[in-house]
């Protein structure tokens, strides 16, 4: 799905989403055959092998089969089931110094060999323009390998009539506890990725994610006010068991204002909540715009982090390669050359990774052949690293690629997407309720809202889902309207508690957009429930007409 | 494989409507090249050329409906893929919402296809690439940019005698251009399905200028100003306002268009009577697709907005006869009336204010108002007495567009653009607008 069609969706704009028209339905028994090994290598070598020919000094090849199953529902209905499937090959080269790409879904050797020759011919075209030739940090082939996702339910084979139902269960109990609308969707995905390089690697992956959003919606006819609540499940990479609400992956928030999830999620439990929190929220108070201490859930903090750490520690943005679309990052070279650059307090420390278990970036090898693995962006608040990929290791020092090249289909090219960007949780033993102890005035967030950031990673303003006023070390009252704005380094510098990581949990993005042509890529961010101090809340009510 | 033409898909159209038991089946083949080049640091980093075709089919056994799809097109991966998309019906639990695929009518075409934009090779993408990049390094500037051409064909048909095929081009073109210090940055973006319409020195000089003249870039309070906003500066506003244009969420009381006591606000004066807008599929300088493929209904030239009042609102085939309403397919682009006068002409009759090149990153705060927040991005400069001033700094706004859309001092000329994050072709102009609403600054360039 293009991921402005998702940023369409809300309580009220997700019956306006398009699921994507094309991919082939496939019924289920063929969904979990996979295409023979052999058969891709065969393609792989056809192309590696063309485009040396024509003189590519480089070549990787990436077979792929994309499989999307998506369930729609609104209110009691069913809306749509589309399996969808999507194959073909990706040829990318390097030829007089400059990249090519090419692709192509015939799936023919003539098709690859071809596409392999297009490749080398679009890069000799760019070399002319090109100041500095590529330089690929060397990456040791692994010869034949293959990695998967772990799960237990492979959710190719659970019946639709199943899904369905726990779909309209959840939607039933969302209207039931008070909601006027509900809309769900199930969002299951795996990707059989083949790839294959003149470096002599042949890496074959299957990697299965999932997500299940929902939105809530109540509606007041009387007073024409409408408010929503969105679920708090988090999109994962693993398997069906996710939607098993295991009683054990279940927790109260702080001061019991609702259920939270990890490992596993209650849709049900879950829809029941936000049916009664949205025709909450068309009551509760609104804010009064000042400054506040909040407190961030990890259902919350994770966004922040992606849009204030994650996207300016991108080193192509750092260099200025995103100039022209996503912008620019005010973490520049320089910042990490001090050595001394103060990012946030002394206790944030924040870890890239493409290895925990369950997360959406964890693989076995990224889409540049490289093994994944886990490194230090922040360090007791200090600027220490960035995120790059092979062609940009040198820039910074680095021997080795970081492993974050990623291309979101066949037919994109790879590039440097974010990894896991994660807070690490805090060193003392810290509860939420410990936490919200100190807070003399203070908002407890839930959920992620509306987000909003500048183009070097300054100013942003970020809403949520559930609002709760915090007066003199207590919970008292919810709140609506609230939505803060802060500036990047402020905002981290004023980070004062981390509850430990008794508390630490991902959330994470099944969308996020960057490159040209812009390309969605997955994304997890962990945290602990922090405490940020004097944060700026302003108040969003409007009359209109 | 080849660009197939009406003759090819006609016959591929004919032959899975044959194929097909379904109580009712609809098919829709989307194929084409798209090419390519991306730039940044004055150098190329990406160029690609991807092509494809597919037949997506959907058949229906009584409200139970399934969808597949193959890129092949031999008769024998047609049966498979019309057997494929049965068992998914059978399959599939029934909706009672599901609507029958609308009867034949009549397209009338529209002028989506250039062949000179058909034409375009590497060799053309790169010297567009060039352009920018030895204008920028001549002027010690650097050039981040991306060009992309498409060149395909839609084909729409059902069993109910619904046929239609056109071919379409479309060239995007957006250059980011930035001093080698960081201090100022200018961006162009320009749309057009004629490559000969596009002049890529031009688009870059603009860019040039805009970051040349944003350098020293003062702080102004946060606040309320008259500000010109450029079309890029509202594309994305108005996309987001029209997106809300569902007459389902209006009538259900979820949308800024829904009225107390569960009616909608269609007829209802929501904006300035300057403010006029439209959609039409066959306008010489917006053209799309005369039919909506995901409902196969045709498209319309239709009022959205007229003399400041809500003329129409989308509705879907199952809402529309709900409500005994008219389901038309939904618009793909959006037209909005102006004046005659340039930017520069808006500018010059300007007392005090504020120039918005763009708006970036906006998302909706309150859906209950459409408020949007987001925040201005290269090129924002402070007026007086019909003067740029200086540049200042970037804002974040919080403002809704139905806000803006009644405190309009004066209409511009109407420039083609699409927006960062929307479907639409848009046809808009610039426009002086009052109080808009700045929150806070920003220190980004």
């Amino acid at each position: 799905m293009e991921r402005r069609a998702f940023l369409n969706l809300g309580g009220a704009a997700l019956g306006t989403m398009l699921l994507p028209p094309f991919g082939r339905a496939i019924a289920a028994e063929e969904l979990v055959r996979p295409v023979e090994t052999k058969f891709k290598k065969m393609l792989a070598d056809t192309a590696l092998t063309a485009a040396t020919q024509a003189g590519a000094s480089y070549c990787d090849v990436r077979v792929g089969r994309y499989l999307n199953q998506f369930i729609t529902t609104r209110d009691l209905n069913i809306e749509n089931v589309t399996n969808t499937e999507s194959a073909g090959v990706g040829v990318r080269v390097i030829a007089g110094g400059a990249y090519g790409f090419a692709a192509t879904n015939d799936m023919t050797p003539d098709g690859v060999a071809g596409a392999a020759r297009q490749a080398v011919a679009i890069a000799r075209a760019n070399a002319k323009l090109q100041t500095e030739p590529v330089q690929l940090a060397p990456t040791p082939g692994v010869g034949e390998v293959a990695w998967a996702t772990p799960f237990k339910k492979d959710w190719r084979t659970v019946p639709i009539k199943e899904k369905a139902e726990l779909l309209i269960a959840g939607n039933k109990a969302g209207m039931e506890a008070g909601a006027s609308f509900m809309q769900s969707l199930l969002f299951q995905v795996n990707q059989q990725k083949y790839f294959a390089s003149t470096d002599g690697s042949y890496i074959d992956q299957d990697l299965h994610r999932l997500w299940v959003p929902f939105f809530a919606t109540a509606v007041d006819k009387t007073s024409g006010k409408f408010r929503s609540r969105s679920g708090l499940s988090t999109p994962v990479g693993m398997g069906y068991e996710y939607l098993d609400g295991r009683k054990e992956d279940k927790f109260q928030a702080a001061g019991g204002v609702t259920t939270l999830y990890r490992n596993s999620y209650d849709l049900i439990e879950d829809a029941r909540a936000a049916g009664k929190q949205a025709k909450q929220k068309l009551t509760a108070k609104s804010v009064q715009p000042g400054k506040y201490d909040l407190v961030l859930s990890p259902e919350h903090l994770w966004l922040t982090i992606h849009e204030s750490v994650g996207h300016p520690t991108e080193l192509d943005r750092v260099l200025g390669y995103e100039a022209n679309f996503a912008g620019t990052s005010f973490a520049t070279l320089d910042k990490w050359q001090s050595k001394k650059f103060k990012y946030g307090a002394d206790i944030v420390n924040i870890v890239a990774d493409k290895t925990t278990p369950g997360s959406l970036g964890a693989v076995g090898y990224d889409d540049e052949g490289v093994k994944c693995k886990r490194w230090d962006i922040i360090k007791d608040g200090v600027l220490v690293n960035y995120q790059a990929t092979r062609d940009q290791a040198h820039i910074i020092g680095e021997k080795e690629s970081h492993g974050c090249s990623y291309a979101d289909s066949w037919s994109s090219v790879q590039f440097q997407r974010m990894p896991n960007v994660s807070l690490q949780a805090g060193k003392k033993q810290l509860t939420p309720d410990q936490m919200i102890k100190d807070v003399k005035k203070g908002i407890y967030i839930v959920g992620d809202g509306s987000f909003s950031i500048d183009q070097q990673r300054y100013n942003f303003q970020f809403g949520g889902q559930l609002f709760y006023e915090i007066k003199d070390g207590k919970i008292t009252q919810p709140l609506e309207d609230v939505a803060y704005q802060a500036n990047t380094q402020e905002f981290w510098n004023a980070c004062t508690a981390l509850c430990d990581e008794r508390d630490w949990r991902m959330g994470g993005s099944f969308f996020d957009g960057k490159g040209q042509p812009s390309q969605s890529s997955i994304v997890s961010h962990g945290a602990s429930t922090a405490r940020f101090n004097g944060i700026n809340v302003i108040n969003t009510a409007r009359k209109i007409g | 494989m080849k660009m197939l033409n009406q003759d090819d898909t006609k016959r591929i159209t004919d032959k899975v409507l044959s194929l097909s038991k379904a109580d009712e089946c609809t098919v829709t083949i989307k194929g084409g090249r798209t090419g390519n080049i991306r730039y940044a640091r004055n150098a190329v980093s990406t160029a690609g050329l991807v092509e494809n075709t597919e037949i997506a089919i959907s058949v229906a056994f009584g409200k139970k409906q399934g969808t597949a799809s193959v890129n092949e097109f031999d008769d024998k991966s047609l049966e498979k893929a019309v057997r494929r998309a049965e068992d998914l019906a059978r399959l599939a639990p029934e909706n009672p919402e599901f609507m029958p695929t609308p009867a034949a009518v009549a397209f009338k075409s529209s002028s989506t296809f250039s062949a000179k934009t058909d034409a375009i090779d590497p060799e053309f993408r790169a010297q567009v690439a060039a352009y920018s990049i030895e204008a920028c390094r001549k002027n010690k500037l650097v050039a981040a940019g991306f060009f992309t051409d498409e060149s395909g064909f839609e084909t729409i048909a059902n069993s109910r005698g619904v046929f239609g095929h056109q071919q379409r081009t479309n060239v995007d073109f957006t250059c980011t251009v930035r001093t080698e210090d960081g201090r100022g940055s200018g961006w162009v973006r320009r749309d057009a399905n004629d490559v000969s319409k596009f002049d890529a020195r031009a688009a870059s000089d603009v860019a040039i200028e805009k970051a040349l003249r944003s350098v020293e870039a003062k702080a102004l309070e946060p606040g309320r100003y008259t500000v010109i906003l450029e079309p890029a500066a509202t594309s994305d506003l108005m996309a987001y306002m029209f997106n809300s244009f569902d007459a389902r969420s209006a009538d259900e009381g979820r949308s800024f268009l829904a009225k107390q006591g569960g009616r909608n606000r269609l007829g209802d004066k929501l904006f300035d009577e300057q403010v006029n807008v439209w959609a039409d599929p066959w306008h010489p300088d917006v053209p799309v697709l005369p039919w909506d493929a995901e409902t196969m209904l045709a498209r319309e030239k239709m009022d959205l907005i007229k003399n400041g009042k809500i003329a129409a609102l989308n509705y879907s085939p199952f809402w529309a006869k709900k409500q005994g309403a008219r389901a038309v397919g939904a618009p793909g682009n959006i037209v909005m009336a102006g004046g005659s006068k340039s930017t520069a002409e808006l500018i010059a009759s300007t007392k005090k204010g504020v120039l918005v090149t763009r708006t970036w990153y906006i998302r909706m705060v309150d859906p209950q108002s459409v408020l949007l927040t987001g925040l201005t991005r290269d090129g924002t400069f402070y007026i007086e007495n019909g003067k740029i001033k200086h540049p200042i700094k970037n804002f974040r706004f919080n403002e809704s567009p139905v806000t803006m859309l009644n405190n309009i001092d004066e209409l511009g000329r109407p420039e083609i653009l699409a927006g960062d994050e929307s479907q639409f072709q848009l046809l808009i102009p610039a426009m002086r607008v009052r109080d808009f609403n700045f929150t806070s600054l920003s220190d980004a360039v």
